[in-house]
């Protein structure tokens, strides 16, 4: 029955995909959402079968590759983290397929965009299913199309084009690490399947083998290696350039995909893996030394934004590096909780943001909002309830809190209790960076839904550098690019609140946003954690002792204060960032362009791919080979050439008489020197 | 069954090409050339039927007398061969097909050139008898000269004898090696070659790299790959697909039939140059390929790319490595035949294959965008598709020989996704703009037909690729096993030379 999860979606997406245009649109959404509600309410079984009452199962379902001693087949695997990552995914993913039915509600293409969604759904669940590395690694490259196709969706805008490309090739290079880590893993263990080479991991602690010439440490290497596939798909520094880029894709998209599941793949990778990473230390450092950085790279590009939906994707990337270093100091059931309780209020921060859009008539740049609380109240608060669950706003001791409280405290906490270098590197970075969270999801807010409102002030509307373009009017997008920039913004009396169909997602996300935190963290990071996880994930003893109380109270007063500062600049003196701004200093232009990692790479790696392959072909194949080669005998074939023009000018009869007199001769030979040759 | 199905499917052919000499009117040569075709197809599918999985060695032979002297009309399908003759009945309906309308010139001759090249593909894969092997893979040569030559491109004289040129003097070599086998062995039977006869060191060394001059350059394995390039370009959308599907991979076949199991030191010997020579293909070929403007050319650099993989697996003679080789050839068959036939259906419409020329496709042809995207994805190694059962075990073969294949070959990896995405961006996405294709019309009937079986092929043995491994698994392993038994050989008539000179 649990396999009907997976495959419910794919059932819904190769409906829509292949007879949308015979069912029509209504019914096409009809059918994805409701096959996405089935299995939801299936996982939601599932997580009370199996989390709660602690059964699990592997259904085999199919055999898939299987060479000599290689085998792998296709498995439905569920146990704690599996049941856990079954309700996020199913749960987000029903609710932004119902959200879509409003938002997308004039796009034409609506069979094709339902079915992708339902596709991203399929292979995200063939993902956390998996019962050997393939199988993941299937729905690892799977989610990553779906990524692609999404991001692309628009496909008459070149930007949404290059980015779905840089989205799709820069997880390829991640994925390098991690196929190359799913060799050696079969190398050395002979199999690909958890619970075997989970077993077995031990019996290799301080053993080395041979890697690209070095001798080096089995485990601390394959791990390594997995985690360079966990940076790509779950966007850490580095491999981080795709994700705000990938914001060209439709909104739900955004929420659903790059905030609320795929790009928690690494982290869910990284967990999964949690009985070979703890035997590795040197690989967790390194995991909590990339974590904590990616955290305080994206708060501080996430500071100066300003396209609404771009600040909440350097969020994403910044609560991930978050969920890294709670894996990397062995505190697995911590990544996880803050996993699960971050895809509640992201993707309800996502989906407001993209009611906002929705309700400006497609504008994305906040410089143009501000002051729609009036206009749009229900939109505000649920925006507000995001914001105050991502900053994790709650009273330490009392723990009453927001899901964001449980799940982020529960992280710094962890760090502090390490007690080690990379843990006090670690600890002092996501101190920072939650203030920088403060800040920015305060101004977010206070830019779009406070102040004077400004979208009068540009029409019409005027591209800005470095920007995203908005997405364009729906059922306008065949028409070509230069209208898309066109529109008119509506007058504050012309901006109104979303349909139902819209709202009512947000309000359920709410509700998870609001109480997942205290209700699940008895089971997550609790005293009930080794019962709930079980062998699912690592769940260390975690007796830490008695925190400083300073170490408690760090995380909100940082919060407060990134908050007051937010207030000061966008509330009491609203014209001083913009004076900031146009002052270009060196910090501000720095951050603004992302420290210039994509300036980095396009002159790294891109160009010179580019003029390398023009080098090689006109120099190496055409000069050195064929000049050499071919060419180089060509003038003597020129005459036999001109023969053969003439030839051709002749009938068919003639190469026929050729090839049969050829045989003939070859036949006759061979017979008088009887076979000697 | 006494019934000789390979005769059958080898011979099949020629009375269809008998047929159209006959009644050489277009339609019926059209006709009865599918009708053809289609016959030799379920014909193959009988004898896949026919085959055990279970038997390592070779089955359904036929043997009968031909030259005299230890020569004869010898034939026989065993794990490795068998897939092969499939693929080739299997694509040659398709051929046909996608020249329905765009040949218009000389029907009659058209159909009969493929109806014999048909035969002397098929008659390749099922020889087994070297001169019967050697006559059948060079005459097989003649019919694709004539098709490029004649139903190509603006520059197809230069193509064709570029194309001739190289295979020739490969063939050269080639030949020399059979006879000099013959001498030495006193027969040409290649069952019995591979099971009874054992060649000196020395003299398997100049034996392999005469067969691999000839293999080689078929494949193609850089550097002699840039015949490969301008050969697609001229040629008709048939033509490439034979080129890329079936032609290409009588090298790949060759070193598994021969190379590996009669050569066994010499392989030893050569194959760190295999190697360089494959990750050099590998991750030459994809940059030259991100490079092109030619839709065909840029298929085709990617051709020479996924043929590193296959030369690569091959060569480190592990079982996942070699099976993935043969998985590799059968997959970039389909693949790459369909990406020529993708190319064809635009090229039909347009007539260039110029890739400024396009952009914005999906627009007008959502279908054609869809098909294109499989075969794309396939073509990068998207795991649910065909192309990534063979690269993953290609390349977990050269993991387990030597990770620095594994890691250079996953840099191709990479590129391949550069490429080929480029590629799609450029022809399906983007605003239809240009004036001249506002009026290009979606895939017809006979488009469908053609390209949704391909579909099905490729993602159905990207989930389910077991048919194709029951095949080729004993075989296989059957390889390996007679590599290591000569190699083993070779090392203990080494150590009983080396005693007796210690002895003296």
């Amino acid at each position: 029955m649990y396999s009907l999860i997976v495959f419910l979606p794919v059932l819904g997406s190769v409906i829509a995909g292949l007879f949308g245009r015979i069912i029509g649109n209504r019914v096409c959404e009809l059918v994805t959402t409701g096959c996405l509600f089935a299995a939801a309410a299936l996982s939601g079984v599932a997580f009370y079968d199996v989390a709660i009452q602690g059964h699990s199962y592997i259904i085999s379902v199919l055999p898939w590759i299987h060479s000599g001693a290689f085998a792998v087949d296709w498995t439905v695997r569920i146990d704690t983290i599996t049941a856990v990552m079954l309700v996020v995914v199913t749960g987000v993913s029903s609710l932004v397929h119902l959200y879509s039915i409003g938002y997308m509600n004039e796009d034409p293409h609506r069979p094709r965009f339902f079915s992708y969604l339902s596709l991203f759904t399929f292979a995200m669940l063939m993902l956390v299913t998996a019962n050997n590395f393939l199988q993941l690694f299937f729905g690892w490259e799977g989610v990553g199309l779906a990524s692609y196709l999404l991001i692309g969706f628009w496909y008459t805008r070149s930007s949404a084009n290059a980015a779905a490309m840089k989205a799709f090739i820069v997880n390829r290079v991640g994925d390098f690490g991690f196929a190359l880590g799913i060799f050696g893993i079969w190398a050395v263990f002979g199999t690909l399947d958890f619970d075997a080479v989970f077993a077995a991991a031990p019996h290799f602690v301080g053993n080395s083998f041979e890697f690209a010439g070095h001798h080096v440490d089995i485990l601390t290497t394959l791990c390594l290696l997995l985690f360079v596939g966990a940076m790509g798909k779950s966007a850490q520094l580095g491999l981080h350039t795709w994700l705000p880029d990938a914001m060209e894709g439709p909104t739900p998209v955004s929420a659903l995909i790059h905030a609320a599941t795929m790009v928690t793949a690494g982290v869910f990778l990284v967990c999964r893996c949690s009985p070979i990473f703890q035997l590795s230390p040197v690989a967790l450092e390194f995991v909590t030394f990339i974590g904590a950085t990616t955290a305080f790279f994206a708060a501080s590009v996430g500071l100066f934004q300003n396209d609404i939906k771009r600040v909440i994707a350097y969020s994403t990337c910044s609560q991930l590096g978050y969920m890294f270093v709670a894996a990397g100091v062995s505190a697995y059931n911590a990544a996880m909780f803050h996993l699960f309780t971050h895809a509640f209020f992201k993707a309800l921060l996502f989906l407001s943001a993209g009611a906002v859009i929705h309700s400006m008539h497609h504008e994305q740049d906040m410089r143009k909002m501000g002051g729609l609380a009036s206009a749009i109240p229900f939109t505000w608060a649920m925006m507000l309830i995001g914001n105050l669950a991502l900053t994790g706003v709650g009273i330490p001791y009392l723990g009453v809190g927001l899901a964001g409280f449980y799940s982020k405290d529960a992280i710094i906490n962890s760090t502090f209790a390490a007690h080690s270098g990379i843990g006090s590197y670690a600890f002092a970075l996501l101190i920072v960076s939650a203030g920088m969270t403060s800040f920015y999801s305060w101004r977010q807010f206070l830019m779009t839904f406070h102040g004077r409102y400004r979208g009068a002030d540009m029409v019409p509307h005027e591209v800005h550098h470095g920007e995203l373009h908005d997405e364009p009017l729906r059922g306008e997008e065949d028409t070509g690019h230069s209208q898309v920039h066109q529109h008119h913004l509506p007058k504050l009396e012309e901006v109104h609140e979303s349909p139902l169909v819209m709202l009512v997602p947000l309000g359920l996300l709410a509700l998870g946003a609001l109480f997942a935190g205290a209700a699940f963290f008895h089971f997550f990071v609790g005293e009930g954690a080794h019962e709930f996880w079980r062998a699912s994930v690592f769940v260390g003893h975690g007796e830490e002792g008695e925190l400083p109380v300073w170490v408690e109270l760090a995380p909100l007063t940082v919060t407060i204060i990134g908050f007051l500062i937010a207030c000061y600049y966008y509330i009491l003196h609203p014209s001083l960032p913009k004076k900031l701004a146009d002052r270009q200093g060196m910090l501000y232009l720095f951050l603004f362009n992302k420290w210039y990692f994509d300036e980095l790479y396009d002159f790294l790696f891109v160009r010179p791919a580019l003029k390398l392959g023009r080098f090689l072909w006109k120099r190496g194949d055409g000069t050195v080979i064929d000049g050499l080669g071919p060419d180089g005998i060509a003038s003597r074939v020129l005459d036999t050439a001109r023969g053969a023009v003439r030839l051709q000018t002749g009938y068919i009869y003639h190469y026929a008489l050729a090839m049969l007199l050829g045989v003939v001769a070859l036949v006759t030979w061979f017979k008088i020197s009887g076979g000697a040759l | 069954m006494n019934l000789p199905i390979l005769s059958l499917v080898t011979f099949v052919p020629l009375f269809g090409a008998l047929a159209i000499l006959a009644m050489p009117k277009a339609q019926s040569a059209r006709w009865i050339a599918l009708g053809t075709t289609i016959v030799v197809f379920a014909l193959s599918l009988v004898m896949w039927a026919g085959f055990d999985n279970a038997n390592p060695g070779f089955q359904m032979v036929e043997k009968a007398n031909w030259l005299g002297g230890g020569i004869s009309y010898h034939m026989g399908v065993d794990g490795i061969s068998m897939l092969f003759v499939v693929l080739t009945a299997g694509l040659m309906p398709f051929c046909i097909a996608a020249s329905w309308e765009s040949v218009e010139t000389r029907v009659a001759e058209y159909m009969i050139s493929f109806l014999v090249l048909e035969t002397m593909m098929i008659g390749v894969f099922c020889a087994l008898d070297l001169v019967l092997f050697y006559v059948l893979f060079e005459a097989g040569l003649i019919p694709m000269f004539l098709i490029i030559g004649i139903w190509g491109g603006k520059r197809r004289v230069y193509a064709s004898f570029k194309f001739f040129l190289y295979t020739f003097i490969g063939s050269v070599l080639m030949l020399l090696a059979i006879m000099s086998m013959y001498w030495y062995a006193g027969t040409t039977d290649i069952a019995v070659l591979l099971n009874g006869v054992h060649f000196p060191r020395a003299m398997q060394t100049w034996l392999w790299l005469a067969f691999f001059a000839s293999f080689a350059v078929k494949m193609p394995m850089w550097p002699v790959h840039t015949w490969l390039p301008d050969a697609h370009v001229e040629a008709p959308t048939a033509g490439s697909v034979i080129l890329a599907g079936i032609l290409l991979k009588m090298g790949g076949y060759g070193f598994l039939r021969f190379s590996l199991p009669m050569f066994p030191s010499a392989t030893e010997m050569f194959a760190p140059l295999v190697f360089t020579m494959s990750i050099v293909a590998i991750i030459y070929t994809s940059l030259v390929a991100l490079a092109q403007e030619d839709m065909k050319k840029l298929i085709a650099y990617s051709s020479v790319a996924h043929m590193g993989f296959v030369t690569l697996g091959i060569f480190t003679l592990t079982h996942q490595g070699v099976e993935g080789g043969i998985f590799q050839m059968l997959s970039h068959g389909v693949v790459s035949g369909a990406l020529f036939l993708c190319v064809g259906v635009v090229y039909d419409r347009m007539h260039t294959r110029e890739i400024a020329a396009y952009g914005g496709l999906v627009s007008r042809m959502p279908l054609y965008g869809a098909c294109f995207m499989v075969f794309t994805l396939a073509n990068v190694g998207m795991p649910g598709t065909s192309g990534f059962i063979g690269e993953f075990l290609t390349m977990l073969g050269a993991y387990l020989h030597n990770t620095w294949l594994a890691i250079f070959s996953a840099t191709g990896v990479i590129l391949s996704a550069a490429y080929a995405l480029f590629l799609y961006r450029r022809i399906i996405f983007g605003s239809l703009v240009k004036p001249s294709l506002q009026t290009i019309q979606d895939l017809n009937a006979r488009e469908i037909a053609l390209l949704a079986p391909l579909v099905v092929i490729t993602i159905a043995l990207g989930f389910y690729p077991k048919p194709v491994t029951d095949v080729t698994t004993p075989a296989v392993a059957k390889l390996i096993a007679d590599n290591k038994t000569g190699l083993a050989m070779d090392h203990a008539k080494v150590v009983a030379e080396l005693h007796k000179g210690a002895g003296r």
